[in-house]
């Protein structure tokens, strides 16, 4: 605002510098019901640039780019499989942070049910036993102060 | 008896097989997003030529013949590194080579080849990065293999040298020499 | 000649811990005293070594030497003395060095203040914490020398990383490396007690103390990354399961359950294998850690410079350490049950259906964290396993637990004894519920299912939480620091799921432009773009916006986010303007220029976010007031020889 030189100074390193793109996207689909699904799924694709966003997140120019297909995707009518399968087909199920459920992938989305019920079945398990062991010699618990 | 001890293995088991998995894991790049277009056909496109807008170039250019996909731009250092070496390709004069432009201004794409040399039979202009998309691009320099049938062969990610062309390409590219 | 100096303390002190490795074991082994007092004037050694190597690195960031290598490339003329200091643990190399000094520190606290422990134990632990630091010496000696040099040297350095130039950078590692490193001693009485073939349970109290300061101190380091994430990375984020973090997380996750498996270990001599266990495993998870970090086996954003050497180096020393002592523990530990019992309702019980859910939840996201990795190597392809999917399953063992806690703090050893306490309990979750209908429904506006059972949940562990004091000092009842501890640190951690349901649940973000003289509204908050101007730094230039807050016409503050470019190069980088609350964040970042005097920003509202570390820092206090209870002060000054009351045996 001040001194308009550095100001125009700093634009052109900026646009000489930054791959003129940035993760913040300030273009809205006009449905709220598609923005919320825009916005639900950028959250869940990850860049394949800087590996560790999500295209949400991202300032990649391909984070960008594909935010842009998503956005006429979506604006087409495609539901979101359509464009999960899109985005697949290009660049394989790395693209998508929420696995795919597969014959590959079961064990990932078996496993908490397995593990919660397996914890707590093993849990009871022994807990049953410590009991019955109680009950066959209540005198061996004797009174003890209420402390940690 | 023995049973009943032979559970206090099952950690030492499992941490075995885990660093099984690490050593394995070690050898890969996990960064590496190996293409799911290998074995399909070519994604169709049309698009201007990069030296004459009136001019369309794309996939039907090349049917029946096996051909090469590069993916380049001027701001992709990558790209510079491997240059030489597509000359050389280009040289030898085997396979006709088409350069995607991604993502790049005209005049500065076009300069590039003027200064550098072009190795290509011709090259489609992509500013927007809709036809990379197509293809699976997520970062250049990025080359492919198509065969005779129209079908993706191979992709190389990142820079080529003479010896992935010699040791990853020419044997597949006699395959589908042979073939067509 | 300094860096070399610190490359010869270096040397030295791996002599040192070979020293006191050797010595330790077979000190103990052979019976012979004075090879086990050598062990222990050697962790002074390799301890006062290691400093000196520490302090010739710190020596070379401060005087700008970029003729070291690790200078060069991770400091700057122009950078902040502050900044060149924390740069130390900035990198690979010399994160490596804190990592050995660190564990050098809990070596030297061990030595010093477990001298009522029987003397062969106590030299087996310094041993056992030698072989450790040998490790971390050797790796650092062969692949990763923090002292290297370059050659001829560097006119100006690299700089560090901009996302690193900032204060959390001087706290969160250190921090976080102490309870890391820390539960390393956890693991060397484990492993004592397994080489000595202990069937008691004694090592189970003299364990409990520096587990818990080692787990205080992860619970702040992890509290701290979260919080620094959330302002420096840009996007108001404060937690991405990402490998790293998971790696900090799951060795929490075992310490916790750890710290609870030793209260019945030590107080009923039960679980005594289980707890074993979990000492070796939250070593082993910080191990493990270390190598997904250094090893580029998994893509992260905190991954350090990797090499295939560097990998293969730590996984053949975890191989070692982690599958030795899994081998001890298959060997020992069958010899190691008990007999006791409990009823049904009792602690005990509860506990180790605490502990079920705890594991449950560390292997569910070990499982997350590794499988591309699995699929990969079977060649079964590549997948992503990210935040969606994490956020989804790691509730399904939690959501039990934060239930079952809030009635297990009231139960008590051997026994059952709910009935008396059921009125009072179903009073707290009638008002739980009425509270998280009421007060969701009055504050945002609307009831989820998901956010009424977080907030309900939430209330009900906060509030079965204060119970404990309230009714002890009713009752006119002492409150043991062990008591006032775990209440506390419970109550802690339903303020941690009061936060992390309030801003999961109900925030707020939306990119929009703006010009000068603009504004947006995001739930009720004005956002209003009142100036853009140029900011220099010391070692950047920035652009500044001042946005001003308003609402109902009321103005809250003025922020002031950047865009900072810093002149070594490299991205730009984000700074939000945050403005803290006790009810909520409001958050805005600077996007880009859109030309014609527009620019795009992120605007974010973040209710409650502040309580998930406010919470976490409960947590930790918690943890301290327990460990500073009279109990272990008592006990460290007069220790009984082993304690044959409890050694049982099938």
């Amino acid at each position: 605002m001040r001194s308009t030189w550095l100001q125009a100074s700093l634009l052109l390193v900026w646009a000489l510098l930054a791959n003129g793109a940035n993760a913040i996207d300030s273009e809205r689909l006009e449905d709220p019901v598609l923005q919320q699904r825009y916005e639900q799924m950028t959250h869940e694709l990850r860049c394949l640039v800087c590996q560790n966003e999500t295209i949400a997140d991202s300032n990649a120019t391909l984070a960008a780019d594909l935010r842009r297909e998503l956005r006429e995707m979506l604006k087409a009518g495609k539901s979101d499989a359509e464009i999960r399968a899109f985005l697949t087909e290009r660049y394989g199920d790395f693209v998508l942070y929420l696995p795919p459920v597969t014959p590959r992938t079961w064990l990932l989305w078996a496993a908490p049910a397995l593990l919660l019920l397996g914890g707590m079945v093993v849990a009871a398990l022994v807990v049953l036993r410590r009991a019955r062991t109680a009950r066959a010699d209540p005198a061996a618990l004797e009174e003890e102060p209420e402390n940690l | 008896m023995i049973k009943q001890s032979l559970r206090y293995l099952v950690p030492a088991v499992l941490f075995g097989a885990l660093v099984g998995f690490f050593f394995i894991g070690l050898q890969k790049d996990p960064s590496e997003i190996r293409s799911p277009l290998i074995g399909k056909s070519a994604p169709a496109f049309s698009l201007e030529s990069l030296g004459d807008p009136a001019v369309r170039v794309g996939t039907a250019d090349f049917a029946g013949r096996p051909w090469l996909l590069n993916v380049w731009a001027t701001w992709c250092g990558g790209c510079r590194q491997e240059h030489e070496t597509l000359l050389e390709i280009a040289r030898e004069n085997r396979v006709p080579m088409m350069g995607l432009n991604w993502r790049d201004e005209r005049a500065l794409a076009l300069q590039w080849l003027a200064q550098l040399g072009n190795p290509y039979v011709s090259v489609a202009f992509d500013p927007e990065g809709r036809t990379a998309i197509d293809w699976g691009v997520y970062g250049a320099p990025e080359t492919f293999l198509i065969g005779a049938d129209g079908k993706v062969l191979h992709k190389q990610i990142g820079v080529m040298t003479p010896e992935i062309w010699r040791r990853d390409f020419l044997p597949l590219l006699a395959a589908t020499e042979e073939g067509s | 000649m300094i860096p070399e100096i610190g490359h010869f303390a270096l040397i030295l002190a791996l002599l040192f811990a070979i020293a006191q490795a050797f010595f330790g074991l077979a000190g103990a082994a052979r019976g012979q005293a004075a090879w086990m007092r050598a062990s222990r004037s050697a962790v002074a050694g390799q301890s006062v070594f290691i400093a000196i190597a520490f302090g010739a690195l710190a020596w070379s960031f401060i005087d700008k030497d970029f003729s070291v290598l690790y200078v060069a490339t991770n400091s700057n003329s122009q950078l902040p003395i502050f900044y060149r200091i924390a740069a130390v643990w900035g990198a690979h190399e010399g994160s490596l060095l804190l990592w050995g000094l660190v564990l050098a520190g809990w070596s030297l606290a061990v030595t010093g203040l477990s001298t009522s422990l029987q003397p062969a134990f106590r030299s087996r632990v310094i041993g056992i914490l030698g072989l450790i630091s040998i490790g971390f010496l050797l790796f650092m000696l062969t692949t990763s020398n923090p002292f290297e040099r370059l050659v001829p040297a560097a006119f100006e350095g690299r700089d560090l990383n901009p996302l690193l130039q900032d204060f959390a950078l001087t706290i969160h590692p250190p921090i976080l490396y102490a309870g890391y490193v820390g539960f390393s001693v956890a693991f060397a009485f484990a492993c004592a007690t397994l080489i000595e073939g202990r069937l008691d349970s004694a090592w189970a109290r003299w364990t409990r103390p520096w587990t818990l300061a080692a787990w205080l101190f992860l619970s702040i380091g992890i509290a701290l990354g979260s919080w620094w994430a959330y302002y420096e990375l840009g996007w108001g984020g404060w937690w991405f399961w990402d490998p790293v973090e998971n790696a900090s997380f799951m060795p929490w996750l075992a310490g916790t359950a750890l710290i609870h498996s030793l209260a019945v270990t030590e107080k009923r001599g039960l679980f005594k294998s289980w707890t074993i266990l979990l000492a070796v495993s939250a070593f082993s998870l910080s191990l493990l850690g270390t190598f997904l970090v250094r090893s580029g086996v998994l893509v992260s954003v905190h991954a350090f410079a990797t090499d295939p050497a560097r990998g293969l180096f730590i996984l053949v020393f975890l191989s070692i350490v982690i599958g030795g002592a899994l081998l001890l523990y298959a060997w020992r530990a069958p010899g190691m049950k008990s007999a006791a019992g409990f009823e049904l309702a009792a602690r005990e019980s509860f506990i180790l259906f605490n502990n079920a859910f705890l594991v449950a939840a560390l292997a569910l996201i070990l499982l997350g964290t590794l499988y591309p990795l699995f699929m990969d190597a079977l060649e079964l392809g590549k997948i992503s396993v990210g935040p969606p999917y994490f956020n989804m399953v790691f509730m399904v063992p939690m959501l039990p637990l934060l239930l079952m806690l809030g009635i297990g703090m009231h139960t008590t050893w051997k026994r059952s004894r709910l009935q008396p306490l059921r009125n009072r309990l179903l009073g707290i979750a009638a008002v739980a519920l009425v509270i998280a209908l009421v007060a969701g429904a009055a504050v945002y506006g609307e009831i989820r299912p998901m956010a009424t059972i977080g907030f309900v949940l939430a209330l009900w562990v906060m509030g079965s939480s204060l119970m404990i004091p309230l009714a002890r000092l009713r009752a006119g009842q002492a409150l043991p620091g062990a008591v006032l501890g775990m209440a506390v640190a419970h109550f802690g951690v339903g303020v941690v799921t009061l936060g992390i349901t309030g801003v999961q649940s109900f925030k707020i973000e939306q990119d929009v432009a703006l010009a000068v003289g603009d504004a947006a509204t995001i739930a009720g908050y004005d956002f209003r773009l009142t100036a853009l101007r140029d900011v220099p730094g010391p070692n950047f230039v920035a652009v500044e916006a001042d946005v001003l807050v308003s609402r109902d016409g009321e103005t809250i503050t003025t922020l002031h986010p950047q865009k900072r470019l810093y002149n070594s190069g490299g991205n730009p980088l984000t700074e939000a303007g945050i403005e803290v609350g006790a009810a909520r964040d409001l958050f805005a970042a600077l996007g880009e220029d859109l030309g014609g005097g527009r620019w795009s920003l992120r605007l974010q509202y973040k209710p409650l976010i502040r309580y998930i570390w406010l919470g976490a820092l409960l947590i930790a206090l918690g943890g301290g007031l327990a460990g500073l209870d009279r109990r272990y002060r008592r006990a460290a000054k007069a220790e009984p020889a082993l304690d044959t009351a409890s050694a049982e045996v099938t």
